[in-house]
């Protein structure tokens, strides 16, 4: 029976959840890299044993590990991230110009063919790719070359790229997401890249049809309709049925539409999951109940998830790359939060249970379908 | 020999225990000394001073013979006893952070 792997990446190092197919019983394994945080840890599509993770630290910086037998020994591969010519300047906070400066990889998303290839989303954003299993990074600058880089302006958490989408049968077509920047397309494998952010609606940009400015929280697709996308923003909750030409708000009936992950059921490509909280600054679930969002008519109309989760005095959030789904049937959907539980519903989401409580902070959540 | 403490994580991402010994070729310096141990240990690479600039990370101090000599130039000569191993040469992450 196959079964499923949980990555979750947290504030103290990373841990590996693991199940056969009925998810009942879970295997805990970790913290691999205690101390360290892990923004993400991500397999390999074209290989199950082959998974990559973003270790580090504000002493020590930047190391990156390579696993080549599912996650249970790891070697470290390269860390030099190197902005391609002279990284030039974006805006800072206070609207001056700043230098471009790596900090930490966020996000890594391996090539769904070929295992040694695989792109890492960076801050200060940009996108790296290795074509040799990790062990040497190449910018994909014509990302940050792009004539708006100069106008773009670190979120709250910093100017992190977030999301790296892949087309499933177009490999030149990726989609990416910046905070507070948007989101960006490559129709020529990361060559040039175009904003594709018509349609969304930041109130404080005094300017509507802005190209850029939009803090994108996340972006999500179900492979077997790539060019139709979901996107939680700092509020609202969006869709793009044209591979983001253009966006409109499915918001809808939530509690609140601001929220950081967004996720796709994996048979079903119009049941969406969101897990909206109070505000930009009350990072906690609407009155103390943990809520996971569904909506199966692909936005605008959302049903709350409850059966499992704490719906008195919790305040806790759910951060962008916690939310995953598997590949089973039916569709498992999983998520962790900062209080360091991770929830699993085998159910898609009508029932839910702790697999663990009281983790560090979970920063990722990544779920491996196993053959 | 110039001996050198890395701090806890560095040594586990190293996979030593306790100090590191180095052949150090030339006038030991926080920069020979420093050069010599990630060219025995690449993986530190990075995380003690940045690519490229070789600029000491912010959170990094140094200290020898019981002196913090972090800001010192770094191709001044260290100290007599840490070039005849008498004394290590240590490598300290700051306390800084939760």
């Amino acid at each position: 029976m196959s079964g499923v792997r949980l990555l979750v990446g947290t504030r103290k190092g990373a841990f590996v959840l693991t199940s056969d197919g009925t998810r009942d019983e879970w295997n805990v394994e970790g913290p691999l890299f205690a101390g360290w945080e892990i923004y993400h840890l991500k397999a390999s599509p074209a290989d199950p044993d082959r998974v990559y993770a973003s270790q580090s630290t504000g002493w020590h910086g930047q190391v990156m590990q390579r696993s080549d037998d599912g996650a249970k020994t790891w070697e470290p591969v390269g860390n030099e991230f190197t902005y391609d010519g002279v990284p030039g300047k974006h805006q800072w906070y206070d609207g001056t110009q700043h230098p471009w400066e790596f900090a930490r990889v966020w996000h890594l998303e391996p090539s769904l063919t070929d295992p040694d290839t695989v792109f890492a989303g960076v801050e200060d954003a940009a996108l790296f790719r290795s074509v040799d299993g990790g062990q040497t990074w190449e910018e994909l600058s014509g990302l940050r070359d792009h004539p708006t880089g100069a106008q773009w302006q670190p979120g709250a958490g910093g100017l992190c790229l977030h999301t790296i989408l892949i087309h499933p049968d177009d490999p030149q077509r990726m989609f990416v997401a910046i905070s507070a920047a948007g989101a960006f397309r490559t129709d020529d494998g990361g060559e040039t890249w175009r904003p594709i952010n018509r349609g969304l609606r930041s109130g404080e940009l005094p300017d509507e049809d802005r190209e850029v400015g939009h803090c994108v929280h996340r972006i999500a697709m179900n492979p077997s309709r790539p060019d139709v996308l979901f996107m939680q923003k700092h509020w609202d909750v969006m869709r793009s049925d044209d591979a983001g030409e253009s966006w409109h708000e499915v918001s809808g009936n939530l509690p609140s539409d601001f929220g950081f992950p967004i996720a796709v059921h994996p048979h079903e490509p119009d049941t969406v999951y969101v897990v909206p909280i109070k505000s930009d600054s009350e990072h906690v679930p609407p009155d103390g109940k943990l809520r996971v969002y569904r909506s199966r008519t692909g936005g605008n109309e959302w049903e709350a998830l409850t059966d499992g989760l704490p719906q008195e005095h919790c305040y806790v959030n759910v951060l962008r790359d916690a939310m995953s789904v598997d590949d089973l049937d039916p569709g498992g959907v999983y998520f962790g939060t900062t209080g360091g539980q991770v929830y699993a519903s085998p159910d898609g989401g009508d029932s839910w249970t702790a697999i663990v409580h009281d983790l560090p902070a979970v920063l990722s959540v990544e779920a491996q379908t196993l053959p | 020999m110039i001996r050198v403490i890395l701090p806890q994580h560095l040594r586990t991402l190293a996979r030593v225990d306790g100090e590191v010994s180095l052949e150090v070729q030339e006038l030991p310096t926080q920069r020979t000394v420093l050069d010599a141990l990630e060219a025995s240990y690449p993986v530190l690479r990075g995380t003690i001073r940045d690519h490229g600039t070789a600029k000491r990370r912010d959170f990094i101090r140094f200290f020898a013979c019981g002196q913090d000599i972090t800001l010192d130039p770094v191709d001044d000569p260290l100290p007599n006893e840490v070039a005849a191993g008498a004394e290590p040469f240590r490598v300290v992450a700051a306390m800084a952070g939760g």
